[in-house]
């Protein structure tokens, strides 16, 4: 082959390919599973990049998307109804809406997404964005006495919100996560009695480590929370009509109480995912960092992208670890790069790296954090004043700063965040004024990670390569 | 009309809540709580409230006619 030939056969291989992206862009069918932040903002983003096939979007709630963080904090303080979170559109999206129905399977030879109904959505390309949902109450029988509750959707906030307005005696709170905390907070500022229990030793022992939980615990205290920390509910009572009344603790003592709201946590939804090949399970749906879906034996896939908290994926700040994120921007900034890498080729193809973010408000301070605190294993406050609630701590692990807290500090936190992605020396210095005089790294004071529950064993069959895979094995008890 | 408020990069400088104080208003010190779907009639006030933070954290919906909600 002489060089001319050469060049122009190389020249109509690209045009080729550009032609093939060009078909996708104006005749693909993308079809995107879960119709909540992540999942709107993908489908603004696809048609921003130019995709102007048929768009499908599917999720289980009624309801078109809506904002989820001011459900535990405006809607249960009753100043703005559950009906009014609906998220604000930035660009027209020309969707299909199934909205109502589940999904229920997915399969991947045929290209098929399943439905509740029993319809079945044909896609060339896929994205997972099907989040979590409560975890209920374990117990199912007291799960469903009257009066027991958990709090993610629209309509499980309206329900609180009208028990919460209801005026019960006494207020319940199972778990002091976030959630637990804001929902404690409001009780408190409505007035309302309320009792926190938390199996570990401080409210966002989780998140934020036992020294700064211990912060966030006198926090509850100095507001009237009856806080009891190191304890489980062993036993949720009702009366004869089915309303609880009473739980019974682990120390064998007992709260009267009318209305329990248990905040455990969250469970990713990826149960209609099962037989599916992907690596999903629990820990949410295995990804690489340009959002594409692992399937169950490791390797990346083409054709299904996974974003918001669902996904789990490598950070190269974090050692490279699998994380998930269950923050707000993770979702849009996720979703932004799954929808730019579905209708883009290997060279173009952006990477998902978000320094994580969080906020959330309680007792009248804002809590703001960078980073992954449970990365760090010590904790120094480097500016402000524990004892007004106003200050920024910082997190680190072998001599570098992996994240840092804000309580009503917040206009700090962009100097932290430049040192946590710098993978800065830590203890960082401290900038400007208000320098406590302790500067002290301590450790932070994580739990241990628990061992999880309920994993699907994974196992390896064949022996011949072509036959060589994983597979889940129900958990073995 | 809707909105949403960036509250990663809001600092509570409060500049919305002088503007539109039916419509953002602090928790606290620094913590900004606000209405997701105000009326309408505060469009120009929130509009301003917008365009007024330092941060440019607010979003405003873009479309008059939202699309979308039919129940498969």
């Amino acid at each position: 082959m002489n060089r001319a030939t050469a060049t122009g056969f190389l020249r109509e291989r690209a045009q080729q390919i550009a032609d093939l992206v060009a078909a996708f862009k104006s005749s693909g069918r993308i079809v995107i599973v879960g119709a909540s932040l992540a999942g709107l903002r993908a489908a603004e983003a696809l048609r921003h990049e130019g995709f102007s096939g048929h768009l499908t979007i599917i999720g289980d709630e009624p309801y078109e998307p809506y904002d989820r963080p001011p459900l535990s904090k405006q809607v249960l303080k009753g100043w703005v109804p559950a009906d009014h979170t609906a998220l604000p559109r930035v660009r027209a999206i020309d969707a299909e809406w199934r909205l109502g129905v589940a999904a229920t399977g997915l399969d991947r030879v045929n290209r098929q997404v399943h439905l509740a109904n029993g319809d079945q959505v044909p896609f060339d390309r896929l994205l997972i964005a099907t989040g979590t949902r409560a975890r209920p109450w374990p117990n199912p029988t007291e799960a469903a006495l009257d009066g027991v509750l958990t709090l993610r959707t629209r309509d499980d906030a309206a329900r609180v919100q009208a028990r919460l307005a209801a005026g019960p005696q006494r207020v319940l709170i199972i778990g002091a996560g976030f959630i637990g905390a804001e929902m404690a907070s409001i009780c408190c500022e409505l007035g309302i009695p309320v009792t926190v229990t938390e199996r570990g030793s401080a409210p966002l022992v989780g998140a934020l480590g036992g020294v700064i939980g211990a912060i966030a615990a006198e926090m509850q205290r100095d507001h009237g929370v009856d806080l009891r920390t190191g304890v489980s509910v062993a036993a949720l009572e009702g009366d004869q009509r089915g309303q609880v009344r009473r739980a019974r603790l682990s120390d064998g003592s007992t709260v009267e109480t009318d209305l329990v709201l248990a905040s455990l946590g969250s469970m990713r939804n990826t149960e209609w995912l099962e037989g599916a090949g992907l690596a999903a399970g629990f820990w949410g749906v295995g990804c690489d960092a340009g959002c594409r879906a692992f399937d169950i034996n490791g390797v990346v896939t083409d054709s299904i992208f996974v974003a918001g908290d669902v996904a789990r994926f490598p950070h190269v700040l974090y050692e490279y670890q699998f994380l998930t994120l269950e923050h707000w921007d993770n979702a849009v900034l996720g979703a932004a790069v799954a929808a730019h890498n579905m209708v883009s080729l290997e060279p173009d193809r952006r990477p998902h790296l978000p320094l994580p973010a969080f906020w959330s408000s309680q007792f009248g301070v804002n809590i703001k954090s960078v980073g992954v605190c449970s990365f760090g294993d010590e904790v120094v406050v480097t500016q402000g004043s524990v004892k007004e609630r106003r200050f920024a701590a910082a997190y680190g692990r072998r001599g570098r700063i992996v994240a840092a807290v804000t309580f009503n500090h917040a206009k700090w936190l962009e100097y932290y965040a430049a040192q946590i992605e710098r993978s800065a020396p830590f203890p960082p210095p401290a900038p400007g004024y208000e320098q406590p005089e302790d500067r002290q790294p301590v450790p932070a004071a994580f739990p241990d990670p628990r061992v999880p529950t309920s994993i699907p064993d994974v196992v390896l069959t064949g022996h011949d390569p072509t036959e060589r895979g994983a597979e889940f094995r129900a958990p073995s008890r | 009309m809707r909105i949403i408020v960036d509250l990663n990069r809001c600092l509570g400088y409060a500049q919305c809540v002088f503007l539109a104080p039916d419509v953002f208003t602090l928790h606290g010190e620094e913590a900004l709580m606000y209405d997701p779907n105000p009326d309408d009639a505060k469009r120009l006030r929130v509009l301003r409230a917008a365009a007024a933070c330092p941060v440019q954290a607010i979003v405003v919906d873009r479309l008059d006619d939202t699309e979308g909600g039919a129940t498969s």
